[in-house]
């Protein structure tokens, strides 16, 4: 009588056993709302869970060289100096997933201006610089003809914390405007020239609403779900662009995409794309067993199937989330990394 | 005589427990001056200690660091909301113990208490959306305005009158420690004897002249406490001064514009410092946070000895 029921107590307990291979990560806060759907639907698709904390894009890389994550995720790609310092550190090298796209947009408050407003890569440049100082000022009233600027100086807003938004942001206008490459520079924080600086995309967007002549920048996905006005940006095909999910998407329609996916398309040279987006990225080691915090082959196989799902299956909840998707060129790269996943030198069947 | 007294075992037991939890807190306090010293110890190699205190320039991307202009906005703020929430809150305290019915009283005390239990991001919130809109409309572009007609010079010293900038920070931050320094002044007014006030009223003395000559002098002790404490809250607040400071790195501050203080930038670049010598420099300025406060605290003690009443120093 009993022994069945010892039975079936131990085949379950051991399918649970083999179930609960949980995968941690940490990092970016920008796609946190899409890799929580995500490692939601993938838990209920295989059973494997996923535990993911935004804690920062820097925290994530810290996380990532501390071994404490399977995975860390980032807004920007890891520098060359870290490339270096983690292959000389770990003697193997980092792979960047792309997941999604994300744009940045200028966003403002000009009380009495209803149409959206043009602008351009270096008159984005000197307002940040702090040398256009009114919304009258001939440069923004030749951009935009027809709309009438009122006289209000133009108080610039940034992030005051380290941010992926802010690193999209200054490495854009660095492209543009050589002096803002050269005084200023390109960072998750950098010295700001003028301006006030708000805490995260709601303080930015908080400041902006308060201030009467405002401008900010803030994530796409963060203007458009709290309906805040943003300009178009002109970019390097001359076309005036205002961001959405297509424009974005365009923007990463490469030629020549290069096998490290750390690819910058802010000022894309693609004639519909949008000059502010960038990718986001998941961090693993390309060598999984280098990685103190994976303890098995089993979560090593679990990790690579689980990012193979998500440059494929896991692309459908970007849109609905506002997250652009990535462009068919990317996935193709991707697939070619994650092939070379290994674990003690083999490597990991995905499928 | 000792022994017998403290020979019980369970009086052991209740000193030695005593002893392991007052050692622990200093043994905590330490080890937490030690780990911001050491993972600062990078930054203060690099720069030096005074070159990293008075370093005027914060950059990341050039890898130059100082905490001067987080020091200076640290100071101001606090001292400035120190000194605006002296009286009112002095003048609460003497309101509540002397002068108010005992039930009027009870209420006003209770309210002051509760401004201390209320977050700071509330405080932030409220900074934001209420005074920040009266600070900007009301005082500062009526003042600019004043200053571009009649006294250019000042210009500069005002900054651009957005609301968000350091008016607005010390004038929240005045607000929240109010409590901190009213609540203890009370209780040290309360503690003045009776015998001492009945002794001036029977000399002929008014009320007001009751609490000048024999009140206040009496709870100097208390009161000063109650400013300390006030202080070093002001020394630490981080999440409503960075929602309203404006965060900017730049010296010189001026009166409307934005600043920073060592708690704001430690709280906006923590999260994004990818180690290294950014990461080091924030370990150095919280080390010099503790630093700041510890100097407040000594001198604090100090002077409070100084004014003990019945010691004699006079």
């Amino acid at each position: 009588m009993k022994k069945p029921v010892l039975v079936v107590l131990a085949l379950t307990l051991g399918m649970a056993l083999a179930q609960s291979v949980s995968l941690n990560g940490a990092g970016a806060t920008f796609p946190y709302p899409l890799y929580a759907k995500y490692f939601d639907a993938y838990q209920k698709l295989t059973g494997v869970r996923v535990n993911y904390q935004s804690i920062g894009s820097g925290g994530g890389i810290r996380q990532l060289f501390a071994q404490t994550v399977h995975f860390g995720a980032s807004d920007a790609p890891l520098s060359d100096e870290k490339i270096a310092e983690f292959e000389q550190k770990f003697g193997t090298q980092v792979i960047h997933v792309p997941t999604a796209l994300g744009a940045v947009v200028p966003s403002y408050n000009l009380p009495g201006v209803t149409q959206p407003l043009n602008f351009s890569g270096p008159v984005l440049a000197d307002i940040f610089l702090g040398k256009i100082k009114k919304w009258n000022d001939p440069a923004l009233a030749e951009l935009n003809p027809g709309v009438k600027l009122p006289a209000l100086p133009i108080t610039v807003v940034h992030r005051s914390d380290g941010s992926g938004t802010t690193y999209i942001w200054t490495e854009y206008l660095a492209k543009v405007s050589p002096e803002w490459k050269a005084k200023v520079g390109v960072g998750k924080s950098v010295s700001w020239p003028t301006g006030l600086g708000g805490k995260g995309n709601e303080g930015v967007a908080g400041l902006v609403r308060q201030v009467p002549g405002a401008i900010g920048y803030n994530e796409l996905i963060y203007a458009l779900q709290n309906k805040i006005a943003y300009g178009a940006v002109q970019n390097r095909a001359g076309k005036f662009v205002l961001a959405d999910l297509a424009s974005v998407r365009a923007a990463a329609e490469l030629k020549d995409f290069p096998a490290d996916t750390r690819v910058s398309i802010t000022d894309t040279p693609a004639p519909e794309g949008y000059p502010i987006a960038s990718f986001t990225w998941i961090l693993v080691y390309r060598d999984l067993d280098k990685d103190k915090a994976v303890k098995s082959r089993a979560e090593a196989e679990a990790l690579a199937r689980l990012l193979d799902w998500v440059i494929h299956d896991g692309q459908r909840y970007n849109e609905a989330l506002h997250y652009a998707a990535l462009p068919e060129v990317a996935v193709k790269v991707s697939e070619a990394n994650l092939a070379g996943l290994r674990y003690h030198n083999e490597p990991l069947n995905q499928k | 005589m000792r022994e017998r007294l403290y020979g019980k075992l369970g009086d052991r037991i209740f000193i030695a427990a005593l002893v392991t939890l007052g050692g622990a807190v200093m043994f905590i306090a330490a080890l937490m001056a030690w780990e911001l010293w050491s993972g600062g110890a990078k930054a203060f190699r690099t720069f030096g200690f005074w070159g990293f205190v008075f370093g005027r320039e914060w950059n990341v991307i050039t890898g130059q660091f100082g905490a001067w202009p987080f020091l200076v906005g640290t100071v101001i703020t606090s001292a400035v909301a120190l000194a605006l929430a002296f009286l009112p809150s002095l003048a609460a305290a003497i309101a509540i113990a002397e002068y108010a019915p005992r039930w009027l009283g009870e209420v006003i005390a209770y309210l002051v208490d509760l401004l201390a239990a209320l977050p700071s991001v509330v405080y932030g919130l409220w900074g934001i959306f209420v005074l920040v809109p009266l600070v900007r409309d009301r005082v500062e572009q009526p003042l600019f305005l004043w200053s571009a007609e009649h006294a250019p010079a000042l210009m500069g010293l005002l900054g651009p009158p957005t609301g968000i900038g350091m008016l607005s920070a010390v004038l929240v931050l005045a607000l929240m420690i109010v409590p901190y320094a009213s609540s203890l002044a009370r209780d040290a007014i309360r503690l003045v004897p009776r015998e001492q006030r009945e002794a001036m009223y029977a000399l002929g003395a008014t009320r007001w002249e009751v609490v000048r000559r024999v009140v206040l002098p009496y709870a100097r002790g208390g009161i000063f406490a109650g400013v300390i404490l006030a202080l070093a809250r002001a020394l630490g607040e981080t999440m409503a001064v960075t929602m309203l400071i404006g965060n900017g790195h730049q010296l010189p501050y001026s009166v409307f514009g934005p600043a920073a203080t060592m708690a704001s930038v430690i709280a906006n670049e923590f999260t994004e410092a990818e180690g290294g010598l950014q990461l080091a420099s924030l370990l150095a300025v919280g080390f010099l946070l503790f630093l700041l406060s510890l100097v407040v605290n000594f001198a604090a003690d100090w002077i409070l000895r100084r004014m003990s009443v019945g010691e004699g120093h006079e």
